[in-house]
C-alpha cells in the first residue's frame, strides 16, 4: 500500500485513541473533584489531569490556573491545543478523508458521524451533567470506531498499521497516567495505605477501565504495587504496557511476514516486550518506577520513529 | 419551452407515464420525507464538494432532486451515436494538431486559435500516445430544446467531473424508491467503474507489465472534486495518489509504498496540465511530480487524459466542431452545435454587440458558469461593463442565443415545478472501443427560470434513467 495511506491510517487510529484517553482522564477528574476533600487529599486534580494528558507546558503558557473551567476548555474544546479532544477528532477525520479508499464504510461512518456530532456540542458544556454526557459520547465514539475497524476491516497491512497506531498511543497513555499518579502519590518512599489513597488508586484503575479487572486478577484490596503490576506487566489486561507490546509485536510480525522482510521496528518492539517480560514489579519499584516509565516512554517513541522510517515515508 | 414530462403541449410523454402516475399517487409528506432521507444519506457518506473562496461552506452538498429525468431508448440511441462520433473526431483533431496539422493547412480551423491558445502544449508536438487516444474520458454537455433535437453545449476533454454523482444518485434512488424501479426497466450504470478500468488498462504503454498498474492522481483533499477522486479510486480498486506519492527514476514512474517503490504504468490524472510537472509547467506547483513529463515523453507512462487536450474543448474551438467532424470522419454531425457567433470575426462581433440584451456571451476559456453574461437576465450596467470587456478583446468571447433548455419536474419549495436541466454523459475511449454508460449526470437549475446548472452556482443533480427496450 501507499506509504502515505499507511501513515494516515496510523495517525487516524492514534488520534481516536488519544481522544478517548483524554475523555477518560476528564471523566475521572470530574469524579475525584466531586468527592469531599478528606477522601482525595489536597492535591489539585485539575493540574494532575493536565499533567496526565502530557501537555502541562502548553497549558500553563495559556492559563494561569488549572481549574475545572480552564482544563475542560483546554483538553476538550480548545481549537488552539493541537491535542484537544476537538482537534483529535478534526485530525482523525482529516486523515480519514485522505484515505477514504482504505476505510470500510462503517469506519468512515463512525469517524465522520463523530465529527459531525462534535459540532452539536459547540464550544463547551452548559453544565457538569452535559459535560459528563459529552465525555461518555467521546468514549462511545472511539469504541464505535475501534469496533467497526475490528469487525469490518480486511486483515491486511491497512488493518495492521491502524493497530500499530492504537497500541503505540495506548502504551504511551498508560505509561503517562502511571507516572503522573505515582509521582503525585508516592513522593518519597512513603508508606501507603488508608482510605485517602483508595480513591486515588481506584481512580487510576477507572481511567483505564480496570477496576473490576483488578479485583478479578488479585482478589485483594487496591494496593499501589499491584496497580502498577496490573498496568505494566499483566498481558491479560488490555491497556497494560505488556499487552500493548504483545499486540505491537504481533502486528509488526504480520507486516514483516506479508512483505517478506523485517527491520528495526520489529527488533525494537521485541526488545521492549522482552524487557517487560523479564521485569518483576518489586524490582521496578526498587530501581524507581519513574525511571522505568521514563525509559519506557522513550523506547515507545523510538518504536514510533522506527515504524515511520521503515514504512510511512 | 419544452418539458421532458409534458412536452410542449401538456400531454404526458410516454416515457414519463408511470412516473407521472406515481407522482399523483404518492403523498406529499412521503415525498418530503424521502427527500430529507436522501440528504441525510448524502451527508453521512460525505459526498461533498468544496466551493472555492467560500470558507464557511468548505464542504457543501450538491442538492439532489429525487424526481428522475427519463430518456427513452430511441432517444438514447441517437445521443449515443452522436457522442461516439464527436469523441472520435475530437481525438482525431488533437492528434492532427500535435502532428501533421492538416486541418490548419486546409484553412478550416484558424492557426492562431491553436497556437495562441494557452492550453496548447508545444511539448506534445510529435509526441506519440498509445493507440492515438488523447481523450480517454470525455464529458459532453448536452441540452435539448425540443422533442427531436439534442445539442452539444460544451465538450469537456480535460478532466471532466461528476460521474460519482451519476453513480451515487442511482444508488440512492434504488434505496429510496424501489417501487418506482419496479414500474420501469432502467438500464444500469453501475458498470461504469469496470469500463473505466478496462479503458485505462487498454492504453498502458507497451513497456508495461502484462497486468498494468493504474493509479488515480488527485490534487488532494482540498480539491473541490476530492470526494469523487477517492470514490472512483475505491470503485476501481486502484491507489489514490498525490504528487508526493510518486517519484521518477530514469524516466520511470514509481509510487512510494510500504514495501518500497512500485512501478506505475497508467495515471488517471485529475489534476490540470499546469500542475502536472513543476519542471515543465508551473514551477510553483506543489501538486505535481517533477520529471513526470520526461517519463511521459519517453513513453513509459500513459496519462489519461493526455497532456494538451484543452485545445479541443474551449469555447472557440467548439464553434468549429461541426466542420471538425466532417473533416476527419466525412460524416454529418449527429449532434448539433448550438448556433454560435465567434466574436473574433468582425461581422459576428457587430451582430453580438447589437444584441447583447438577448444573447449569452461566454469567455472562451471560462468554465463553471463563471465569466459569462446572460443578456436577458442582466441589468444595463452589467451589460455596459461587459460590452467594454468584449470590445477590448473580442477574440476571448463567443456568443450564443439564450437557449430555452428543456425543463423537468423537480421538487422545490412550492411543490413540484419545472426546472431547466442539461445532461453530461461520460464517454470512455480505449484501445479498440468506445463505451458510454446509459445516461450520465443530469444537472438542474433549482432557481425558478434560471439556466445556470453548475453546482458552483447553486445547481443540483438528478438521477438519469435511460429506458431499456
Amino acid at each position: 500500500m501507499l506509504s502515505r495511506t499507511a501513515d494516515n491510517l496510523y495517525w487516524l487510529a492514534r488520534y481516536v485513541e488519544r481522544a478517548e484517553y483524554l475523555a477518560r482522564i476528564l471523566d475521572t477528574t470530574l469524579r475525584m473533584t466531586a468527592l469531599p476533600l478528606a477522601y482525595v487529599g489536597s492535591s489539585n486534580e485539575w493540574e494532575s489531569a493536565v499533567a496526565t494528558a502530557g501537555c502541562a507546558n502548553a497549558f500553563f503558557a495559556t492559563y494561569k490556573e488549572a481549574n475545572e473551567e480552564t482544563v475542560t476548555e483546554f483538553l476538550a474544546f480548545s481549537s488552539s491545543n493541537p491535542s484537544s479532544i476537538r482537534n483529535c477528532f478534526e485530525n482523525a477525520r482529516l486523515n480519514a478523508r485522505a484515505v477514504r479508499t482504505a476505510l470500510t464504510i462503517e469506519m468512515w461512518d463512525a469517524i465522520n458521524g463523530a465529527w459531525l456530532e462534535l459540532k452539536r456540542w459547540g464550544n463547551g458544556p452548559a453544565s457538569r451533567e452535559e459535560f459528563a454526557r459529552f465525555l461518555r459520547w467521546v468514549m462511545e465514539s472511539s469504541l464505535r470506531f475501534d469496533g467497526s475497524a475490528y469487525r469490518t476491516m480486511l486483515r491486511n497491512d491497512a488493518y495492521w498499521f491502524s493497530r500499530l497506531g492504537v497500541f503505540i498511543e495506548r502504551a504511551d497513555n498508560t505509561a503517562r497516567i502511571l507516572d503522573v499518579k505515582f509521582h503525585l502519590l508516592l513522593p518519597e518512599q512513603e508508606k501507603v495505605g488508608g482510605p485517602l489513597d483508595y480513591y486515588q488508586w481506584s481512580a487510576i484503575l477507572r481511567t483505564v477501565s480496570a477496576l473490576t479487572a483488578y479485583h478479578w486478577v488479585y482478589r485483594e484490596n487496591v494496593r499501589p504495587w499491584l496497580v502498577a503490576d496490573l498496568l505494566i506487566l499483566r498481558d491479560e489486561m488490555p491497556r497494560s504496557l505488556a499487552s500493548c507490546y504483545e499486540n505491537l509485536v504481533q502486528n509488526l510480525d504480520r507486516i514483516a511476514r506479508a512483505y517478506g522482510r523485517q527491520g528495526p521496528a520489529q527488533h525494537q518492539a521485541r526488545a521492549v516486550r522482552a524487557r517487560l517480560e523479564n521485569s518483576r514489579i518489586d524490582e521496578i519499584f526498587q530501581n524507581g518506577l519513574h525511571e522505568f516509565i521514563g525509559s519506557f516512554v522513550e523506547h515507545n517513541n523510538r518504536l514510533g520513529s522506527a515504524v515511520t522510517q521503515q514504512y510511512l515515508l | 419551452m419544452f418539458d421532458e414530462m409534458t412536452g410542449s403541449g401538456g400531454e404526458i410523454r410516454p416515457a414519463y407515464t408511470e412516473l407521472s402516475r406515481w407522482l399523483s399517487e404518492v403523498k406529499p409528506d412521503v415525498l418530503d420525507f424521502r427527500r430529507r432521507e436522501a440528504e441525510l444519506v448524502f451527508r453521512r457518506i460525505g459526498i461533498t464538494f468544496a466551493v472555492y473562496g467560500d470558507a464557511e461552506a468548505q464542504e457543501r452538498l450538491i442538492p439532489f432532486d429525487i424526481i428522475p429525468r427519463i430518456i427513452a431508448a430511441s432517444e438514447w440511441d441517437i445521443v449515443k451515436r452522436g457522442l461516439a462520433q464527436r469523441v472520435r473526431a475530437i481525438n482525431a483533431y488533437i492528434k492532427d494538431v500535435y502532428g501533421r496539422r492538416e486541418i490548419l493547412k486546409a484553412g478550416i480551423v484558424p492557426e492562431d486559435l491553436v497556437f495562441q491558445n494557452p492550453v496548447f502544449r508545444p511539448e506534445m508536438n510529435g509526441q506519440k500516445v498509445p493507440h492515438d487516444i488523447y481523450v480517454h474520458i470525455a464529458g459532453i454537455d448536452i441540452i435539448r430544446l425540443d422533442a427531436d433535437n439534442f445539442y452539444v453545449l460544451e465538450d469537456n476533454a480535460r478532466t471532466p467531473s461528476g460521474v460519482s454523482y451519476m453513480l451515487e444518485n442511482r444508488e440512492i434512488m434504488l434505496r429510496l424508491f424501489p417501487e418506482l424501479f419496479s414500474r420501469y426497466r432502467i438500464a444500469p450504470v453501475e458498470n461504469y467503474p469496470d469500463e473505466l478500468l478496462h479503458t485505462l488498462k487498454s492504453v498502458a504503454p507497451p513497456t508495461a507489465a502484462a497486468e498494468p498498474t493504474v493509479v488515480l492522481l488527485t490534487p488532494g483533499i482540498y480539491n473541490s472534486a476530492y470526494y469523487e477522486h477517492s470514490f472512483l479510486a475505491d470503485k476501481l480498486g486502484i491507489e489514490l495518489v498525490e504528487g508526493r506519492d510518486l517519484v521518477i527514476k530514469d524516466d520511470i514512474v514509481y509510487m512510494r509504498t510500504t514495501e518500497g517503490l512500485k512501478r506505475v504504468d497508467v495515471i488517471y490524472r485529475r489534476i490540470d496540465d499546469d500542475f502536472l510537472d513543476p519542471l515543465v509547467f508551473r514551477p510553483d506547483s506543489a501538486l505535481g511530480v517533477p520529471g513526470l513529463m520526461s517519463a511521459y515523453q519517453a513513453g513509459n507512462v500513459t496519462l489519461a487524459n493526455a497532456v494538451g487536450t484543452g485545445v479541443a474543448d474551449d469555447k472557440a474551438v467548439y464553434s468549429y466542431m461541426p466542420e471538425i467532424v466532417k473533416f476527419y470522419l466525412g460524416e454529418e454531425p449527429i449532434l448539433k452545435n448550438v448556433p454560435t457567433w465567434r466574436c473574433r470575426e468582425s461581422e459576428s462581433l457587430n451582430y453580438v454587440l447589437d444584441r447583447l440584451e438577448e444573447l449569452v456571451v461566454k469567455e472562451v476559456h471560462g468554465s463553471g458558469g463563471y465569466g459569462m453574461l446572460i443578456g436577458p437576465k442582466s441589468d444595463k450596467a452589467t451589460i455596459a461593463a461587459f460590452r467594454a470587456k468584449l470590445k477590448s478583446n473580442p477574440k476571448n468571447f463567443i456568443a450564443q442565443e439564450t437557449l430555452a433548455l428543456s425543463t423537468c419536474p423537480t421538487c422545490v419549495e412550492e411543490g413540484i415545478a419545472p426546472r431547466h436541466v442539461d445532461l453530461r454523459p461520460f464517454v470512455l475511449t480505449g484501445r479498440d472501443h468506445i463505451e458510454i454508460v446509459p445516461g450520465g449526470l443530469t444537472r438542474v437549475a433549482l432557481k425558478k427560470g434560471s439556466l445556470v446548472v453548475n453546482s458552483s452556482q447553486g445547481g443540483g443533480t438528478k438521477d438519469t434513467w435511460v429506458l431499456d427496450r
